[in-house]
């Protein structure tokens, strides 16, 4: 299937679509090259693993070394909490989406407003219309979806992938954080 | 009360007085009035009149947008692309342009609960007489249609009393989908304001609707015990002739039952149904079975179990004809509003019909007379259902396998899926012989049928799906408690004060269609959760079927194992789609009849105590329909909030406070005219939740209100800060938002929550007399 053909065949996107994370390099670039980022994570990323381990502990790893505060919905805040890692907050998907579209808002510590949103793990057509929503009214923020599947509303998406190199890629993601 | 309008002509008179011709009288209405309740502020409400109210509850609930499509191609100035701050050739922009598909998917559902209303009243007013009197509940209801009380102020009392009702509905319809037209209306807020008018009007439409047919067709009346029917697959006799009746409007149906009943044979023959002509079957008669909701037609049909299938209006998939021609089923249309291209057999006889159907002269038919569809339908099933051996569409283990070979793994189906549901590893499966993932896929499919037309080899997807889980639909064996209609005036008096007081947690109605993300469960899961915890829960709809399609570790299903009372733990099945309008009829008649607001033509005050002070949700968990989309504006205008589940983002908006904002949550104190603070409640209007565990600790927030008293609030609190910990972990982070004063904390988590307290700089404050409305502040009230 084409890499940046929509997941779910019918949503088709607009005429702005996202750029494709094809190396690590790139979401590398886009995570040091940002401020303030933050990590929206939904129920789903329970149903992979990376290199055999959860991919949570993959996403752990990544908000350690990036110092990346993760925003979690519901459930998902027991994968993290029996993990020994406190979210930054947990919230519903709409509502930490929609205050990324306001620009007085100083963020969950009050500092200042957010310039990267980092997608994962949420239903797929919900998530596509979040980003949706950002895409149209967060002009400051540039959005990334970490999931194995093309979200074109995004700024920047992995392309429809095999979870093998959709796992290679977000691994090396974070081992490139170290460096 | 005002009646229909009555003009007559007369072509020529001559008499001793004068000499007439070509005269012509019109009296526009006569009157008789009855209703000794002073008129409020607003009857008959026009689109703008509630502005002020709208707009209140819009700077509170501000709308995030999330376009379904970037572009408007709703003119031949387009295609226009708004990404971001562009604008149409007309020049809208995308907040207006995304209110306005709103409003016109709301107009859709408006129109279609008015359309059915009209339908019903026509009908009922036809065979019944225009002076039928209206009866909700006998003496057991003394406020008979409280929207249409609070809406039009007027107090119907026959069945033509409706009539102006719905003109009124009519009229507001067509003004509303006026201004969806270019370049009319350009504030997206001022789109939303028509939004919630729209609702308003389909609320009223609903109850017509049903205050119809349950005063003509003797329904249950208000009954907390009204009879269990039959639900499920599995509880159909497949060995009889079988009737299938799919949608909305229940005329046809009871003509069968009817017929049937008239003729001696209705024990010989099994009367089933998909959608809420099946509910509102079975308050015409419990003997008829519920099948399942809207999702349950392609499967049952395919099963080949039933023999005749009659269609009316809404929810009905358009391929119900060519489903039904695969398993040689005849169908009957029964709608002007579904012909589905069929020969219009309305003035045959019913013989010539019937053999017709018989010598395979025809396959379907349109048959716009109930009681012509009633004898057809019954004659016919009697005479095809030996022919037709139920001949079904579903293959056998053997075939299935064959066909899953035949699979190349290209992931179509599973892309096309709304659920994204691993079907081609399941497929996988199923060509070495293993069908247990497939039967797994079962529960959490929706019945879209769209895998199917994704495959390019035609494998017929859902079918396999369906015929993996041969046993489990056979195990389909449950039970609903027919829809009871309105509650009572003495079920109000008696939980009014603890609602309102708060020591009742909550009204919480799961309602809507069937689009789940993980299947009937959840739903069955939720009601289970909240009727434990002593809240009220409502049921309606597909929903309602939902609920009952499981059973407890002892065999019950909700309806057996919780009492049909509107009281704490009581599960309140009121009915079809329709019936919702008694669901927000409860809550204003919390305020007319326990606290007494004056209820003719008086929203915004009405509306004003139900926002600050009756702690109820609706939850649409597989809300799909623009019907749901009226429904729950209805809601929002009433400041009742709604949940709904993760597919509801595609409505393209949801209606969102800021907890964090101080200011935005400032209520007049009724008792002091002072503007004080009154906390984030409800903090939303309009939200869409990812997962059950996160709708169900939003629903327990989302029925705190600033009129909590201390105990009550404490209730609600106990409640939010138990689910949080088992479904989401740990104390919720916000809890110092909604405690007010120390007595607000439950005593048996006063520790951890005043540690809570301390970790956030709390400071101790007052329950207001809340109000939204400063004329409600009692000391301007004398000015």
């Amino acid at each position: 299937m084409p890499m940046t053909d929509s997941w779910q065949t019918a949503e088709i996107p607009g005429p702005k679509k996202a750029s494709l994370i094809m190396k690590p390099d790139i979401a590398d670039a886009m995570i040091r090259r940002a401020k303030r980022p933050i990590m929206i994570v939904g129920h789903g990323i329970v149903e992979y693993d990376v290199d055999g381990k959860p991919l949570i502990e993959c996403l752990i790893a990544l908000a350690r070394k990036a110092e990346i505060p993760v925003v979690v919905s519901a459930s998902t805040n027991k994968e993290f909490l029996s993990r020994e890692f406190e979210p930054a907050a947990i919230m519903s998907a709409v509502d930490i989406s929609s205050r990324l579209t306001d620009p007085e808002w100083k963020g969950l510590d009050g500092k200042e407003p957010y310039d990267l949103a980092i997608f994962v793990g949420l239903p797929y057509s919900m998530e596509w219309t979040i980003l949706s929503g950002l895409k149209h009214f967060a002009p400051g923020v540039k959005t990334m979806s970490f999931d194995c599947v093309y979200q074109p509303n995004a700024s920047w998406s992995f392309p429809n992938s095999t979870i093998k190199d959709w796992a290679a890629n977000l691994k090396g993601i974070v081992e490139n954080l170290e460096d | 009360m005002s009646r229909k309008g009555v003009s007559f002509s007369i072509k020529e008179i001559n008499s001793d007085l004068a000499q007439f011709r070509d005269l012509t009288v019109s009296i526009g209405a006569v009157t008789r009035e009855r209703w000794d309740e002073p008129v409020g502020p607003t009857p008959f409400p026009s689109l703008a009149t509630l502005r002020s109210w709208d707009h209140r509850l819009l700077a509170r609930y501000k709308p995030f947008y999330m376009p379904f499509c970037d572009l408007c191609c709703l003119c031949t100035y387009g295609k226009c692309d708004l990404t971001g701050t562009k604008k149409g050739a007309c020049g809208i922009t995308m907040p207006a342009q995304q209110s306005r598909i709103v409003l016109l998917a709301a107009c859709v559902g408006a129109a279609t609960h008015t359309s059915h209303a009209r339908e019903i009243l026509t009908h009922t007013i036809e065979t019944y007489g225009r002076d039928c009197p209206i009866n909700v509940g006998g003496t057991g209801v003394g406020v008979e249609a409280p929207i249409t009380r609070l809406v039009c102020g007027i107090k119907p009392e026959t069945l033509g009393d409706l009539e102006p009702v719905l003109d009124y509905c009519e009229n507001q319809i067509t003004q509303l989908l006026a201004v969806t037209h270019t370049g009319q209306e350009g504030s997206s807020l001022d789109f939303e304001s028509k939004v919630f008018h729209t609702g308003m009007i389909d609320h009223l439409g609903m109850e017509v609707a049903d205050i119809a047919q349950v005063s003509a067709l003797g329904f249950p009346k208000a009954d907390p015990e009204s009879p269990l029917a039959d639900l499920g697959l599995g509880t159909i006799d497949a060995k009889k002739p079988v009737i299938l009746v799919i949608g909305h409007n229940v005329p046809p149906a009871a003509a069968i039952v009817d017929y049937l009943r008239d003729n001696g044979r209705a024990s010989d023959v099994e009367v089933t149904g998909i959608c809420c002509t099946s509910l509102d079957m079975t308050r015409y008669s419990p003997k008829a079975k519920v099948v399942g909701p809207i999702s349950w037609q392609i499967r049952y049909i395919r099963s080949g179990v039933p023999d005749v299938i009659v269609v009316d209006e809404q929810c009905i998939r358009t391929d119900t004809l060519f489903e039904a021609e695969k398993i040689h089923a005849p169908l009957i249309a029964t709608s002007e509003k579904n012909c589905l291209g069929l020969p219009d057999m309305t003035h045959e006889p019913a013989d010539a019909i019937v053999a017709a159907f018989e010598n395979g002269r025809l396959t379907g038919a349109l048959i716009l007379d109930p009681e012509k569809v009633g004898e057809v339908a019954s004659r016919l099933v009697l005479a095809i259902a030996p022919k037709r051996k139920k001949h079904g569409g579903l293959p056998t283990k053997h075939q299935l396998t064959e066909l899953a070979k035949k699979c190349t793994q290209c992931m179509l189906c599973r892309r096309a899926c709304p659920n994204d549901l691993p079907v081609p590893q399941a497929i996988k499966l199923a060509a070495s012989g293993n069908l247990s993932a497939l039967n797994e896929l079962y529960d959490d499919c929706v019945g879209c049928g769209r895998c199917e037309s994704a495959c390019k080899l035609k494998i017929p997807v859902h079918s396999l799906i369906i015929a993996a889980a041969d046993r489990q639909t056979k195990a389909e064996t449950f039970c609903l408690r027919t829809g009871r209609g309105a509650i009572q005036d003495v079920e109000i008096r008696k939980v009014g004060g603890p609602i309102v007081l708060g020591e009742i947690p909550g009204v919480v109605a799961f309602v809507g269609c069937a689009n789940y993300p993980k299947g009937s469960r959840e739903v069955a899961e939720m009601v289970t959760e909240f009727a434990k915890r002593r809240y009220i829960v409502c049921t309606s709809g597909c929903a309602a079927m939902s609920a009952g399609m499981y059973r407890d570790e002892e065999g019950k299903t909700v309806y057996e194992r919780f009492p049909g009372a509107f009281e704490a733990g009581g599960v309140v099945n009121v009915g079809s789609c329709v019936s919702n309008a008694h669901i927000a009829g409860a809550a204003i008649k919390i305020a007319s009849i326990f606290a007494r607001r004056p209820l003719r033509g008086n929203y915004e005050e009405i509306a004003d105590y139900v926002y600050n002070r009756v702690g109820a949700v609706g939850v649409a968990w597989g809300a799909m329909s623009q019907k749901a989309a009226s429904i729950a504006a209805g809601f929002w205008r009433l400041g009742i909030p709604v949940v709904v589940g993760p597919h509801g983002t595609k409505y393209r908006r949801m209606l969102l406070g800021r907890a964090d904002r101080e200011t935005d949550w400032n209520v007049y104190d009724a008792r002091s005219g002072e503007t004080v603070y009154g906390g984030p409640v409800p903090e939303h209007l309009f939200i869409a939740a990812e997962t059950k565990e996160e709708a169900m600790v939003m629903i327990a927030k989302l029925t705190m209100r600033p009129n909590d008293t201390s105990k009550g609030r404490a209730n609600k609190l106990a409640n939010y800060v138990d689910l949080h910990k088992r479904l989401v972990g740990g104390t919720p982070p916000d809890v110092y938002r909604f405690v007010r004063m120390h007595a607000d904390i439950p005593l048996t988590m006063k520790d951890e929550i005043l540690i809570h307290l301390s970790e956030h700089d709390w400071k101790e404050s007052s329950i207001p007399d809340p109000t939204l409305l400063a004329r409600l502040v009692h000391a301007k009230r004398g000015d």
